[in-house]
């Protein structure tokens, strides 16, 4: 391990990474504080920006660091104007607005980047600790055991995802696994349901599928539906400073949630936005009594324990993505995504094959932490001022940057057109409550899974390979459980109810 | 019947024509050596295209609970959003696509920002069009010179 972090931090500590983790952090937050904009769109429009770089270590630090950025802008636009900029910051707004109102926006903000630095540095900790044994343990498993563990990633964020609308969720991944198996795979060199057209020979763009399913929707419900925003209690911005008492205070809260939040985010499917709930939640329970009556109205802690476990979930959901390669959220599954792109393949071989890939990630996503709380902190009053760009501005550039991400992922002005289509379509979507990120995990997986899959069937001349390999059974087993018991309760509950 | 369900039947009709295809027309224009094999380019598909069906019927004939989550967006109010906005800036994007190619990327850019902003509301001419063409110069730049992506910038029959 020690050599490695050696390599990551030669990689990282160049000027050239800084330079792209610093860009990251400052550019996911100015994006991420937009209302209706969320980290998955954001990582969507730098992806090509990203590819362009032509290195797969800068373009993934790049990401990481937009990723990072994009929660921290939530949090900040939660804070100063009860308008998160993403899911996983709904929470903070919960006690951060309160304070906002009170006049201590400084210090509601101070708290949070505090508690999302130990958040995300913690996590980054345990990600070191974590990563190489479950790396090592995955060496050990063949294709069916791949086979077997993505349908068990899909089958969790379908569970997760669904919010109790599973099949929605699993019809999502299905449309998302068909989508993968147009055009022609490298398996077979089989052209597969072009419709006999040229510019579906190579199959439907990924980062095309991206903008359309969360960039473009979101503009949409932006135009359609503007947010109101306020910027006008935003009480004493420039006074960040905070007393010994409240740290002390929130120092034990962030301990907690760092590794509680840490642990959420590695399950597939869960995430910021759950792990910051729960952490909200656990908190004001286990909170004394007369502190509960605080949470909703201005408590540090509830502050500090949402801000913390989202950031530890984002370090937590990129372990699965290192280690197995296979992605437990929308934005990882974009990450992966870019890495498929710039011809890395994340998985167990990724710390022995790309090792200065893998810590130079790792050890990133320190200097991410350390980025948001030294440089962007004090910069918040002067980033905060792209809260005031008007609508009218502000809806074509993320519009036009929709466009000019699938044109230059393809250069190909029909991939424009798709893009409009699958926009509207996945606008539709939205409409009904399908959930949209299951399609583009399912789209990034298919391939990885057909291919395991087609190998565990040559070898086993058949599907003998799911009862002849145990683990593959086990796992298998595991993914119908995920699958059939959230159905099964929400319709018992249904015919108990009534 | 509900959208949700409207769509589940939306897509178990591009299921069905996905499996129509996976189980009888694709597995003839198949080498015979690769019929040979235990797994046919169609064996996923056809995989898919059971699942798909089945998941499809169940969301159609409402044996999933139904959804009580109230849209961000009411579908059935959409005459009470800016719907017009956003269709306007839709039409906005097909022309955009339509015609980077023949106008080149500054004219098309420019343009596109500009009537958006428009469509939108925005009547400060004499900020938007500014805003629109130093835009359009700066992302050129950024993609053509820092990115090395070719594109276009002028019409074919300008020279620049």
């Amino acid at each position: 391990m020690l050599e490695g972090l050696i390599i990551g931090f030669q990689t990282a500590l160049s000027l050239k990474m800084l330079i792209v983790v610093i860009g990251g952090c400052l550019i996911g937050t100015f994006i991420g504080m937009l209302p209706g904009l969320g980290p998955m769109s954001i990582i969507a429009i730098m992806i090509p920006v990203a590819i362009s770089m032509g290195d797969p270590a800068a373009a993934l630090i790049l990401l990481a660091g937009v990723y990072y950025g994009a929660i921290f802008g939530g949090s900040t636009s939660s804070i100063l104007l009860n308008a998160p900029g993403v899911a996983g910051t709904v929470a903070t707004s919960f006690d951060g607005f309160p304070m906002t109102q009170q006049g201590k926006a400084g210090k509601a903000l101070t708290i949070a980047a505090i508690a999302s630095f130990c958040g995300g540095t913690i996590g980054a900790i345990l990600l070191m600790v974590f990563a190489p044994m479950l790396s090592s343990v995955a060496l050990l498993f063949h294709s069916a055991e791949y086979f077997a563990l993505m349908v068990v990633g899909l089958s969790a964020i379908a569970a997760f995802a669904g919010k109790g609308q599973v099949a929605k969720a699993v019809l999502m991944t299905v449309v998302g696994l068909i989508m993968a198996t147009v055009g022609e795979g490298a398996l077979f060199n089989f052209p597969r349901f072009t419709m006999g057209l040229m510019d579906l020979q190579s199959g439907f763009g990924f980062i095309t599928l991206a903008m359309a399913m969360f960039a473009l929707p979101e503009a949409l419900f932006l135009v359609l539906h503007p947010k109101q925003i306020s910027n006008s209690e935003q009480g004493d911005i420039k006074n960040l400073k905070i007393t010994r008492a409240e740290a002390w205070a929130i120092a034990p809260v962030i301990g907690r949630q760092s590794i509680q939040g840490f642990f959420i985010g590695v399950l597939p499917g869960a995430g910021a936005t759950i792990a910051s709930f729960l952490g909200y939640a656990v908190e004001r329970n286990i909170a004394p009594k007369n502190e509960q009556g605080q949470f909703g109205k201005g408590s540090i802690k509830g502050l500090a324990a949402p801000e913390t476990a989202n950031n530890a979930a984002c370090t937590g959901s990129f372990v699965p993505l290192l280690t197995l390669g296979i992605p437990g959220s929308g934005t990882t599954a974009i990450l992966l995504g870019a890495l498929i792109a710039l011809n890395v393949s994340p998985g167990p071989r990724m710390m022995v094959d790309e090792p200065q890939i893998f810590w130079a990630v790792i050890i990133s996503m320190y200097i991410g932490n350390l980025v948001l709380l030294v440089l962007n902190l004090p910069l918040i009053p002067y980033i905060a001022k792209v809260l005031s760009v008007p609508r009218n501005y502000l809806i074509p550039f993320i519009m036009f940057f929709t466009l000019m991400g699938a044109y230059i992922g393809q250069n190909n002005a029909t991939e424009l057109l798709l893009l409009v289509g699958f926009g509207i379509f996945a606008t539709a979507l939205k409409f009904a409550n399908y959930p949209l990120a299951p399609l583009l995990i399912g789209f990034i997986l298919g391939g990885m899974l057909e291919d395991n899959f087609s190998r565990s069937m040559q070898l086993y001349d058949g599907i003998s390979f799911i009862w002849e390999r145990p683990m593959t059974l086990m796992l298998l087993i595991i993914a119908a459980i995920l699958i059939i018991l959230p159905s099964w309760r929400s319709n018992f509950g249904r015919k108990s109810h009534s | 019947m509900a959208l949700e369900r409207w769509i589940s039947l939306i897509f178990l009709g591009i299921i069905l024509t996905y499996g129509y295809t996976a189980w009888f027309a694709m597995d003839s224009n198949m080498a015979p050596f690769m019929k040979r094999n235990p797994i046919w380019p169609s064996t996923f598909p056809k995989l898919l295209s059971l699942l798909g069906i089945i998941v499809s019927l169940f969301i159609l004939l409402g044996f999933e609970k139904d959804d009580q989550r109230r849209a961000e967006i009411d579908y059935r109010r959409l005459g009470d959003y800016k719907i017009g906005q956003a269709v306007g800036l839709l039409a906005m994007m097909i022309v955009y696509a339509l015609t980077l190619r023949s106008l080149g990327f500054l004219i098309s850019t420019a343009s596109f920002l500009i009537l958006s902003a428009f469509i939108l509301g925005e009547r400060k001419w004499l900020v938007l069009v500014p805003v629109g063409v130093v835009a359009s110069f700066c992302v050129w730049y950024l993609v053509s010179e820092v990115l090395n992506i070719y594109m276009r910038p002028w019409p074919h029959t300008l020279l620049f």
